[in-house]
């Protein structure tokens, strides 16, 4: 077993890990999907947010500081007092649910009928406004993000394995991962428990199978938009700490939704699982192209492998891996 | 009471078709030629302060160049409604080809440079546009970033579209046009005018043409109900190729002239990124989708938009530009949820609805 | 009454010709499902030949077999005396076959004019160039096309709403220029599903009128789907019954009506 095995299994094993991270933002595209229909393109932004919002909490920031100090020249920064991770996470939440009635309040409800391509739209629309609002609201600035989990490459398992062959240093893979990769697995038990085991999730499935049917046996269209997308927003702030512990909290952060596309195109829209595995298969074939064939056709594949990839399998099955099967009729 | 139409009764089927059947409508358009061939020029050439320049570059040459892409983009997405987030990467591709043409024909007339790259953006719209008799709908949409990532990433990565220089920038070397210099550093502001203005000008003469016909009625037909479009005729995978190619000669064209006219030299990441693509996309919304009209309107908004915001809020209120910026996406966002809602065919619309109300004016009804 | 292939003079004055289209042991399955179980049957030129038969039998599937939206598992199709090649939709379009469908199937985002022109597809062809220049070839085919279609509009009396975008007219309207977009097309045979659906005494009249005017001025071959017996039995000249994909009755709309299989699968029986 040469070094380069090893070092293709580290590629691997940090591909999958990518991939639950994809797949963290992609669930939320799956729940919001699922119960409406509605392509959230603001997912990505929400995670930004949720993240901003979350450190702005923590570090105590003023809302709003460099607008009020722009207009009514007071120099505001911060209020000078910190909260305590855990409480500061439900604060977030809180604001995200918050979010969740606004959105339905303002936009869902008025554009019931529509075509979904009109709602895709407006959640593009929603993410621009968001990613303004944000930067209004918490500056735009790079944040660090520190929820206390323990970054960096875990240093037991690198020196566990080193010298397993001539050159290999060590599998060098990093504490963050590996906490994302649990904490994903909770998440998704825990959704998947809620929406098979409890009324609230059967009623969500009700809907996302046929609104006119669940209204008729007494389910709350509007109820059920905000519990999904308060759902799609808790899930958008665990994507977003993840995320930003990771690389810091900032504008890019919102162009991992665009990731998460491909990733939906293979698990398909409707499939909670089927977002994990598309996740996994991306995120280790991300890694694995660039690492083989990349150096050969200069690097940087990771910029369009995915999509590409999610195409090409798209052609031939357009409903993905677990998507369901569209049929046409006249 | 003065927009009248009554009494106007058309007497053959060219007149029932023509673009403006009122007579109204035709004077208005009439001055606005006017206005746009003669005396926007006239004002430029004998402006000779910076005046002339910065209006050019900040505000004529992008409204024309985006409402050229606009119409481009209005034919796939409003007119045949296959949605595409690749604008940006087309566009590339026809800066590159014009770049390509340039250095290795130097002796290739301006506008044949643009034109050519056009066709050669159609022929990758083609290309892109095969997966669509597949892949439908938002799909689709994601298909088209595999076009959008890959290009650009293609012409930053392949050192023979930039001609292997280190910087890996590409910059327009001078053409002319009929005696004027119309790219590169010494082109005068009306003549770079009048050159985007003569092409927006044949794009929308083309596009109503195209629109208004069978292959315009095909694209609509396959965007409102394909199935049963196939059904009575309408070849599948021949119309929406069309679109894409039609679509992307335009999208090309407006690339072309971005790089050279406009901007002179691109860095590809930067001037055709993901970001072009949304903000084309943002044009042909608010512009109203399935109209030449509201394209051009939609292209006019998100051009002044921003510099508008500039004067209010940087030059008058003292704000920092950073904030600026981020208003503009507040407020982007919300007209684009807000036209959403209230009038999902845009401005055009609201135009249209504004000139019924003024039929029957004074009347109420 | 006449089942031989050779023409015939009916009572009114019609001529009817021979087969235009048959339909050869037609099975068709989607997964476990049966749709349409080995049926045949044929309908000859100039002829109103009405398929009937209670829900699910299987008659909308049957269109959607001719149109070559589906595909048969087993049998023929035989088209003006040609056995049927596998073909996509617009394909057999281009053939001579237009359709109206059950829930309409209109361009909403059109006027009227404008779907009904839609209609010649099939007959226009000038290429592109010319189109983007559009005086010369294209303008004029153009307006000659456009003409046809004002007699079709004429026909159907829907002048008043020619530019009106379809989305806003009436459900009947709505299927009054969906038969004008078929019949656009000049069709060799023309198919319509349930064109009477939703409509009241005073629009199924009138719709009568329209697809007996149809056949007789223009000649055209017409199938078509109903479950208003009345109006089968008084315009139809022969009768195919349908149920659960089977066929159980074929021929006039007396034969037909007195068919024991057929009453008790779908007539029933008058009560005293």
């Amino acid at each position: 077993m040469s070094a380069n095995f090893f070092y293709t299994i580290e590629v691997i094993a940090n591909g999958l890990m990518t991939g639950v991270m994809y797949s963290l933002v992609a669930l939320g595209f799956v729940l919001i999907f699922k119960a409406s229909g509605v392509f959230n393109y603001a997912q990505g932004v929400m995670a930004l947010f949720a993240a901003m919002t979350l450190v702005g909490i923590q570090t105590g920031q003023v809302p709003f500081a460099h607008l009020i100090n722009v207009i009514f020249g007071t120099h505001l920064d911060k209020f000078g007092w910190e909260v305590p991770t855990f409480i500061a996470i439900l604060i977030a939440l809180a604001v995200m649910i918050g979010f969740a009635f606004l959105v339905e309040r303002y936009i869902l409800k008025h554009l019931v009928n529509q075509d979904p391509i009109i709602l895709f739209m407006a959640t593009i629309g929603l993410a621009y406004f968001m990613e303004g609002f944000g930067d209004l609201m918490w500056g735009s600035e790079i944040k660090k993000l520190d929820v206390g989990l323990p970054q960096g490459g875990n240093v037991w398992l690198e020196n566990a394995t080193a010298g397993w062959a001539e050159g290999f240093y060590g599998f060098y893979i990093d504490n963050l991962d590996m906490w994302a990769t649990a904490i994903a697995i909770v998440l998704v038990a825990g959704l998947i428990v809620f929406s098979n085991y409890t009324k609230t999730g059967r009623a969500l499935r009700a809907v996302a199978d046929d609104n006119q049917a669940a209204l008729s046996v007494g389910i709350s269209l509007r109820k059920i938009w905000v519990i999904v997308w308060s759902l799609a927003g808790l899930v958008a702030l665990v994507a977003g700490i993840m995320w930003g512990a990771k690389s810091g909290v900032q504008f890019s952060l919102s162009l991992i939704a665009l990731k998460a596309l491909p990733v939906l195109m293979l698990g398909g829209f409707t499939s909670i699982p089927g977002a994990i595995v598309g996740g996994m298969i991306i995120g280790v074939g991300e890694k694995l192209f660039e690492f083989t064939v990349g150096p050969y056709i200069g690097g940087a594949t990771e910029n369009w492998f995915a999509y590409v990839l999610a195409l090409i399998f798209l052609v031939f099955r357009p409903q993905g891996l677990f998507g369901e099967k569209i049929i046409e009729r006249v | 009471m003065f927009y009248r139409e009554s009494g106007d009764f058309k007497t053959t089927y060219a007149k029932d078709t023509q673009t403006f059947p009122i007579k109204l409508d035709r004077v208005g358009y009439y001055i606005i030629l006017a206005v746009a061939f003669i005396a926007i020029p006239l004002l430029l050439i004998t402006d000779t302060g910076g005046g002339a320049n910065y209006w050019t570059n900040a505000i004529f040459l992008p409204f024309l160049i985006w409402a050229i892409a606009a119409i481009g983009l209005n034919i796939l997405v409003g007119y045949c409604g296959q949605l595409s987030l690749g604008s940006g990467g087309f566009m590339a591709v026809g800066a590159y080809a014009s770049y390509k043409l340039m250095t290795s024909f130097p002796d290739l007339n301006i506008l044949f440079v643009v034109i050519l790259s056009g066709a050669i953006t159609a022929g990758v719209g083609i290309l892109f546009g095969l997966p669509s008799l597949r892949i439908k709908g938002f799909y689709l949409a994601v298909a088209t970033l595999a076009a959008q990532f890959f290009l650009v990433w293609l012409f930053n990565k392949v050192p023979w579209f930039y001609n292997y220089s280190a910087s890996g920038q590409i910059s327009a070397p001078t053409r002319s046009f009929f005696g004027f210099e119309v790219t590169g550093a010494t082109a005068s502001a009306e003549a770079k005018y009048l050159f985007c203005l003569v092409l927006l000008f044949c794009v929308a003469w083309v596009a109503r043409n195209l629109t208004r016909g069978r292959i315009g009625r095909s694209w609509m037909a396959i965007r409102d109900m394909d199935i049963a479009a196939e059904i009575i005729g309408v070849a599948p995978l021949k119309t929406k190729l069309s679109a894409f190619g039609v679509s992307s000669f335009f999208i090309g064209i407006a690339g072309s002239l971005f790089f050279t006219v406009y901007l002179g030299a691109v860095e590809v990441g930067e001037a055709f990124g993901i970001q072009k693509s949304f903000l084309l996309l943002f044009m042909i919304i608010i512009g109203g989708l399935g109209s030449i009209f509201g394209s051009i309107i939609g292209a006019a908004f998100m051009v002044l938009m921003p510099v508008l915001l500039k004067i209010i809020l940087v030059d008058q209120l003292n704000w920092a530009t950073d904030i600026a910026a981020h208003f503009q996406f507040v407020i982007v966002g919300a007209l684009i949820i807000i036209f959403l809602i209230l009038e999902p065919h845009g401005l055009a619309q609201l135009w249209r609805l504004l000139k019924e109300k003024l039929r029957l004016w004074p009347f109420p009804h | 009454m006449n089942a031989t292939a050779e023409s015939y003079v009916t009572e009114d004055g019609r001529t009817i010709g021979g087969k235009v289209m048959e339909m050869k042991n037609i099975t068709l399955k989607f997964g476990g499902v049966t749709a349409i179980s080995n049926i045949s049957f044929d309908i000859r030129e100039g002829e109103i030949r009405a398929i009937i038969g209670p829900n699910g039998a299987g008659k909308s599937s049957m269109l959607n077999v001719i149109n070559g939206f589906y595909h048969p598992q087993e049998g023929e199709i035989w088209f003006r005396g040609e056995k049927r090649k596998p073909m996509k939709p617009y394909q057999i379009a281009q053939q001579g076959i237009a359709r109206t469908f059950q829930n309409i199937a209109l361009f909403k985002g059109m006027s009227t004019l404008d779907n009904i022109m839609t209609g010649r597809f099939t007959h226009m062809k000038t290429n592109m160039f010319w189109q983007a220049v559009w005086k010369g070839p294209a303008e004029r085919e153009e307006n000659l096309n456009r003409d046809i279609v004002e007699h079709v509009i004429d026909f159907l009396e829907i002048q008043a709403i020619r530019k009106t975008p379809v989305g806003r007219l009436p459900y009947g309207l709505q299927k009054r220029v969906e038969l004008g977009r078929a019949l656009a097309a000049q069709p060799k045979l023309l198919l319509l599903d349930e064109p009477m659906a939703g409509m009241n005494v005073e629009e199924k009249e009138d719709m009568s009128r329209f697809i007996l005017d149809v056949n007789d001025e223009f000649g055209t071959t017409i199938a078509l789907i109903e479950h208003d017996m009345g109006v089968v039995m008084d315009i139809s000249d022969r009768v195919v019954v349908l149920d659960y994909g089977k066929k159980i009755g074929d021929g006039t709309p007396d034969e037909v009506r007195n068919n024991q299989d057929v009453i008790d699968a779908y007539l029933g029986v008058a009560h005293d």
